[in-house]
């Protein structure tokens, strides 16, 4: 793995009610990566993601993408950068008037301008990768919290991202349905997608993560693979959370 | 008796040609309404600073005076001075329709605001402005939500359209009057206006309901409409 990091950050600060958040954060990912940020409630996971596709403006710092930097005051760049790089929420929000293919094929036409039939076609194809091709007409209200997962998956990858950033995207997902959806981002990272999720589920992390980024207070305070980081012997921070995670998380679908 | 029943065969035709008029100014201000409305619920939402101040103190001062007084102010007064020569149907149709947009504003606010926070970042993680987050998602979501108070505020605005007589507009009210001075049949003629009002009433918001049925979204919005 010698190329070119595909997505570069540098030290990204954010302050939020005057408070800071995250407190220059930098990082780089290759491509075919797959970065786990763990870390306590409150730690910036969510607000550094949500920074990488600048739904919050960074007060500081820089992010490139295959070596462009982003500059979120302009508009048109901005746009276009956010289809490179796809965002799965925790809560799922699909757009509850739209059933699951417009729900997919909306930005499709509204943004990469293609025809109904065209993205429709697509959308298809996306919904089948999910395994949900027979429920293309159901509404948000009719799916279950896995399906809504999926579809919202779905939706990112219809954008053809360079990057996807998952922000806990099983957390609010009943046990038994967490298995599906994480089936899916396997797949996904299989194929060679480049992936940065927030996530707790630890049997994923210990064999999907090619890196843990563990975050407390705004800063990146552990940073390496899960043999180094999980190791019994390692004594580090990441692990001893890991633990009293385990603690009350025994059982789950990982 | 005899003579109230001969009055009300000979006015009820009148009496109808007066509904058309109060017609035209109910849907002309719904309209009118839902143009000013609209924007001004997303400018006070979305918008900038000055832009929230403007449309604030235009709900304050349209939900803050009476509509007759609203009548006199513009009719006789602002347009006059402006030397707009309109009818008095078309000015009621203004005043009703300005009115109406402080209040339908409101019922869009309300609406927009019930949305999910949640869908508009995800409209913008996927690249969509915020003008096609608006127009897209927030917009036909938000206007659903607001077809119950839309068809509450036409109701309103028919009967507040009943004011229109004064301005000397020939609706249903001036023609229900102009009749009674000249027959004496008070009562009588009253109770057929009430008639008609209740049948535009009942009219309008079956149909409202009926586009509610329509556009309702299974799982979404207001359950007992399907
Ligand atoms: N809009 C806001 N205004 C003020 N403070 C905020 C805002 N949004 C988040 N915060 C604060 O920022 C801190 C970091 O939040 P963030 O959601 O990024 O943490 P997290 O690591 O994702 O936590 P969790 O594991 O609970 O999801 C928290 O203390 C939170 O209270
Ligand atoms: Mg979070």
């Amino acid at each position: 793995m010698t190329q070119s990091p595909i997505l570069e950050v540098e030290g990204l600060c954010k302050a939020l009610g005057g408070k800071p958040i995250l407190s220059g954060v930098s990082f780089s990912v290759r491509k075919g990566e797959m970065k786990v940020l763990i870390g306590p409630s409150g730690g910036g996971k969510s607000t550094l993601l949500q920074c990488l596709n600048f739904l919050h403006v960074p007060d500081a710092g820089v992010v490139r993408l295959a070596g462009q930097a982003v500059d979120p005051r302009q508009r048109k760049p901005l746009y276009a950068y956010r289809q490179k790089v796809g965002m799965i929420f925790q809560d799922y929000n699909l757009f509850d008037h739209l059933n699951a293919l417009d729900n997919v094929s909306l930005a499709l036409r509204k943004v990469k301008k293609l025809s109904r039939a065209e993205a429709e076609g697509r959308a298809r194809a996306e919904l089948a990768r999910v395994g949900l091709a027979d429920k293309e007409k159901l509404y948000p209200a009719e799916l279950s919290g896995g399906q809504k997962q999926r579809v919202s998956i779905a939706r990112a990858l219809a954008m053809d991202p360079q990057v996807m950033l998952l922000d806990e995207p099983t957390a609010a997902l009943d046990p038994e349905l967490i298995g599906e959806v994480l089936t899916v981002i396997r797949e996904l990272a299989r194929s060679g997608m480049t992936m940065i999720m927030a996530t707790h589920q630890m049997g994923f992390v210990r064999s999907m993560a090619d890196e843990i980024l563990f975050m407390q207070e705004g800063r990146v305070i552990e940073q390496g693979t899960p043999e180094m980081l999980l190791d019994i012997e390692s004594g580090s921070r990441t692990l001893d959370f890991c633990s009293h995670l385990a603690e009350f998380e025994s059982g789950g679908a990982e | 008796m005899h003579q109230a029943i001969e009055v009300l065969l000979q006015a009820i035709p009148y009496l109808i040609g007066g509904a058309g008029l109060t017609i035209v100014a109910v849907v002309g201000g719904m309209g009118l309404g839902l143009i000013i409305g609209l924007p001004m619920a997303v400018a006070q939402v979305y918008g900038p600073a000055p832009l929230r101040a403007a449309a604030g103190l235009y709900v304050w001062f349209f939900r803050g005076v009476p509509i007759l007084v609203l009548l006199f102010l513009f009719y006789f007064g602002l347009f006059q001075l402006f030397q707009w020569n309109i009818g008095a149907l078309t000015a009621a149709t203004v005043v009703l329709g300005m009115t109406s947009g402080a209040y339908q504003s409101q019922i869009f606010r309300g609406a927009i605001l019930s949305l999910a926070r949640g869908q508009f970042r995800a409209a913008s993680a996927l690249g969509l402005s915020d003008r096609q987050a608006i127009r897209c998602i927030v917009l036909p979501q938000a206007l659903r939500l607001s077809l119950p108070g839309w068809s509450n505020e036409y109701s309103i605005l028919l009967k507040d359209s009943a004011l229109a007589f004064v301005l000397g507009a020939t609706e249903i009210m001036a023609r229900t009057q102009f009749v009674a001075t000249r027959t004496y049949q008070h009562l009588a003629l009253s109770l057929a206006a009430c008639g008609i009002y209740f049948i535009l009433t009942w009219v309008g918001v079956r149909a409202l309901r009926a586009l509610e049925r329509r556009v309702a979204v299974p799982g979404f919005g207001n359950q007992e409409a399907r």
